[in-house]
């Protein structure tokens, strides 16, 4: 069984040595190496080991391997060229509307969480490209931040949902 | 920039004893020493009276600065750069900074108490201001021009007749010169770069998610591994027995091996997930002896231990204070809980312990001194240990990171391999060194024109724990607490310093320590609970005056620095003067304000708080913070500001939701469940205030606003309800028992 499993991240097909059962999270972070989705909790509870599962924010850590195979999966690493496919974008970005919204506001403190929150930023802004505030503390509640960076965070979601429109062309 | 060296110290070159290679000096001039300069060779720490300790001068006219304080997201590696930019006359993007490594960095003493850049940077600028006087002294020569003559901009110094680097000059070779502190260096008045926000240099990795925490690093060869503990601690004094181990129980996870010293128990796995499984699976029969008091008899205890008693300050005649005609007087007994550190990432750690040398690679915000307690677990002479520092999450404070290099150490040693050693959640929440539980007694007495002329407090908590619990599972070493020093008693500041009053006494009663939790220093140790106590009592006795709580302490400041900050908070909140409670609504959704000031060792804080309380859940919500700093000469007002942010959104964290639960057997908290904190919805706006003050030493920037934070919001709820909350966490049940009394 070991072996046979190959999974899509980021664009590529990668063969799976683990035990189909092994959380997603063992595997992107060790086996692939990969930066963006990191422990934190194990328990689904905090939100620094998200990826996005076909477009859809998921928690690595409690979910299988097996789980995940035929479907997308999108890493911090490859969320620059997943925002250029869902936009119809000629080039990937460097960063995300988000990412460079982050820069701007100033917002991360030890950074840790930023995995998730970008991720789960990320999600929101697909589904909902002009947000409220309110929106974005009900889409973001599932995400902790221990340094207290919260308010940052929401002015740099607000930020990017206009930046987000002069990229893609989207008149208010 | 933050990868840590990997490799092991060449063992000839520890053989060489105690010679330090970059210190060395020749005696010579200033920069004319040939030969590369080599760092990491041998045992550190550098001699801090040299130059060539601090900072390196490279080709290209850019500088490495070598810091003994770590980068926890509040910005040291950006700040302490500006201050070595400033003046060196270098731009911020010529100074970078390396990671920390008892080989090669200066040793500044521990990333804590907020020390970084007071402490920090008076070192940094004088070892900056006597290179650049080197620097400028050869350039004079080179240049027949007179230093004064001399301009200097990114490196490059001109005079009227040609121009001359400072890679030219010294680029890569030694200064061999000592640090006199007689360099002269740069008015403020005359600063570009400091006393100014600018972007931190750790932020664009994070948010592209190639920045290196410590959980991404490995070594070849090696093992990962988990420690085995029960869930949740015992008493401080108790440890954990094992009954008995059933090594067999996870045999059927290949590769996976139990190691285990005393009561030290850790298993180890090629692969990670098969640690963790092997951690859950592996069948360990604990001691269940009841060891703690449990929440519910906890500070009945504490009050009534026989108590090591100090006289932290007597002022005038307090007690007699009280008993004078015309004065009011007000007292409260509060009680603050333990509180988690709960880094967002559970603690990690590295180690290749071999039979003769070790390296560790860590997140301990003392490298130094970890090495010290390292030597005796390992039986390893100190030089033979090389610590290196890795970034991870933000911990504030003393977190678990020396208890996980010293499992780390331990499982490699055992073992024999290379060792990947990362606690999990629970073990992060269930073995923390929390914050101390404390119980406050305060009375304040004022006079009918609202002058406070009496003041006491008493208070009662442990000391923070001594020994790390690996160290004292594996070798059963006694549970001593640190000796009573400031930060662990009842504080000069926050108790009643910021008023001018006549007559004061502080009690600290020092409660031994073994029969209860871990503890240690967690963000602004203790002083939530002093501000708490002791700003409610001086709110209330305002209220019992009549006089709006504001202006009844604009009354009793003498200082000019704490009028500062509460006029700076109050300014920005537009507070309106009126009594507390003086609007008291039906209604079931209330709203109220609330003013408090506080700090930590120095410093000053203040802060007001908006909050709305519902009356039927017993929800409360703080709304909008305003927090002002004095923190003397500010070096990037941008990373101040979000540490104030950070600070205020904390402090709502630990006076709604945060208190660490334990039954008589051990603790229950030991996840974000069981041990809630702030989210998103709960989230306050926030207001920071940076009161800038370049002429005056720069002070702790990075806790001294939560006390008073602390304080406000209590003062806001009594604004709010008329009611006086004496225990935080300030939780749906607490809050309706209250409104009920």
């Amino acid at each position: 069984m070991a072996g046979m499993l190959k999974i899509r991240v980021n664009g590529r097909w990668a063969p799976i040595k683990a035990a189909p059962d092994t959380p997603l999270l063992y595997v992107l972070a060790g086996e692939l190496g990969l930066k963006g989705p990191r422990f934190g909790c194990g328990l689904a509870q905090c939100g620094s080991c998200s990826v996005l599962v076909d477009g859809a924010e998921t928690r690595a850590c409690v979910t299988p391997v097996a789980a995940v195979e035929g479907k997308a999966v999108t890493t911090l690493e490859g969320l620059p060229a997943h925002y250029a496919a869902h936009h119809r974008l000629a080039k990937a970005p460097e960063l995300t509307p988000i990412q460079q919204a982050m820069i701007e506001e100033q917002a991360p403190q030890c950074g840790y969480c930023y995995n998730g929150m970008i991720i789960k930023a990320s999600e929101l802004l697909f589904q909902t490209p002009r947000p409220t505030e309110a929106q974005i503390r009900a889409a973001m509640n599932g995400h902790l931040c221990r340094c207290g960076t919260y308010p940052r965070i929401v002015k740099a979601i607000q930020r990017a949902a206009l930046a987000q429109e002069e990229a893609i062309g989207v008149k208010a | 920039m933050n990868a840590p060296l990997p490799s092991l110290p060449r063992r000839d070159l520890l053989k060489a004893g105690g010679a330090l290679v970059i210190g060395f000096s020749l005696g010579g001039p200033a920069g004319a020493q040939p030969g590369p300069v080599r760092r990491g060779a041998v045992a550190g720490p550098p001699d801090a009276k040299q130059v060539d300790t601090w900072l390196a001068i490279h080709a290209d006219s850019t500088a490495t600065l070598y810091i003994g304080f770590v980068e926890l997201g509040q910005g040291t590696t950006t700040a302490l750069p500006q201050v070595a930019a400033e003046e060196l006359d270098l731009d911020l993007d010529q100074v970078r900074t390396v990671q920390h490594d008892t080989n090669v960095t200066p040793m500044q003493g521990g990333t804590y108490s907020s020390a970084s850049i007071a402490r920090g940077s008076p070192q940094v600028r004088a070892a900056a201001a006597q290179a650049r006087l080197a620097l400028l002294t050869l350039a004079s020569e080179r240049l027949n021009t007179p230093i004064d003559q001399l301009m200097v901009s990114r490196g490059v110094v001109s005079a009227p007749g040609g121009t001359v680097t400072y890679g030219e000059l010294i680029g890569d070779r030694r200064f061999n010169l000592e640090v006199t502190g007689k360099a002269p260096v740069k008015r403020p008045s005359a600063y570009r770069i400091v006393g100014k926000a600018a972007p931190r240099k750790d932020i664009p990795a994070k948010v592209k998610g190639d920045y290196t925490y410590i959980q991404h690093l490995s070594l070849p060869g090696m093992l990962h591994a988990r420690v085995v503990r029960p869930r949740g601690q015992r008493a401080y004094g108790a440890g954990a027995k094992v009954l008995s181990l059933d090594e067999a129980s996870i045999a059927g996870i290949a590769g996976a091996k139990v190691v285990r010293r005393g009561d030290f128990i850790a298993v180890t796995a090629p692969l990670e997930w098969d640690a963790v499984r092997a951690a859950r699976q592996l069948k360990v029969s604990w001691d269940p002896a009841p060891t703690l008091p449990g929440n519910a008899r906890l500070f009945d205890r504490m009050r009534a231990e026989t108590t090591t008693d100090t006289v932290v300050l007597d002022r005038g005649d307090a007690a007699g204070a009280f008993g004078a005609a015309g004065v009011r007087s007000v007292s409260m007994t509060c009680r603050g809980p333990y509180q988690a550190h709960a880094p967002f990432a559970p603690n990690c750690a590295l180690a290749d312990v071999k039979a003769d040398q070790a390296l560790v690679i860590c997140t301990s915000q003392d490298i130094y001194n970890l090495r010290r307690e390292l030597a005796p677990l390992l039986g390893l002479a100190e030089p033979r240990i090389r610590v290196q520092f890795c970034d991870a999450s933000g911990t504030y404070g003393h977190s678990l990171y020396d208890d996980v290099a010293q499992a780390a150490a331990l499982a490699s040693q055992l073992s024999g391999r290379p060792v990947r050693l990362q606690f999990m959640r629970w073990d992060e929440h269930g073995w923390d060194t929390y914050g101390p539980a404390h119980l406050g007694q305060v009375r304040v007495a004022a006079s009918a024109d609202g002058k406070i002329t009496g003041y006491e407090y008493e208070g009662w908590q442990h000391n923070w724990s001594q020994v790390e619990a690996s160290q004292q599972l594996a070798l059963g070493t006694a549970a001593t607490e640190w000796p009573t020093f400031p930060s662990q008693q009842v504080a000069t500041g926050t108790c009643g310093g910021m008023y001018a009053i006549p007559n004061l006494k502080l009690i600290n009663h020092h409660v031994p320590g073994q029969g209860y939790l871990r503890g240690a220093w967690l963000r602004s140790p203790l002083d939530l609970s002093f501000a708490f106590t002791s700003e409610q009592a001086v709110d209330q006795l305002a209220y019992e005056l009549g006089i709006d709580p504001y202006e009844f302490r604009r009354r009793n400041i003498a200082d000019a620095r704490w009028l500062g900050v509460l006029d700076a908070a109050a300014k920005a909140a537009g507070w309106t003067p009126h009594p507390a409670a003086s609007a008291l609504s039906d209604a079931q959704v209330v709203s109220g304000r609330g003013i408090g000031l506080g700090t930590h060792l120095a410093s000053w804080g203040g802060a007001v708080a908006e909050i709305e309380v519902d009356k039927a859940s017993g929800k409360v919500r703080v709304k909008h913070l305003y927090a002002a700093i004095d923190a003397g000469l500010v070096v990037n007002p941008g990373n101040v500001e979000a540490q104030i942010t950070g600070q205020m959104v904390q402090t709502t964290s630990r006076m709604l939701f945060e208190e660490v639960t334990f039954d008589e057997t051990g603790v229950t908290s030991l996840d974000w469940s069981s041990y809630p904190v702030i989210r998103f919805e709960d989230c306050p706006e926030v207001t920071p205030i940076v009161v800038q003050r370049v002429d005056e030493p720069s002070q702790g920037a990075g806790e001294e606003t939560m006390a008073a934070a602390a304080a406000a919001i209590a003062n806001a709820f009594f604004d709010a309800t008329g009611k006086r909350m004496t225990d935080y966490p300030l939780t749906p049940d607490r809050v309706k028992a209250a409104l009920k009394s």
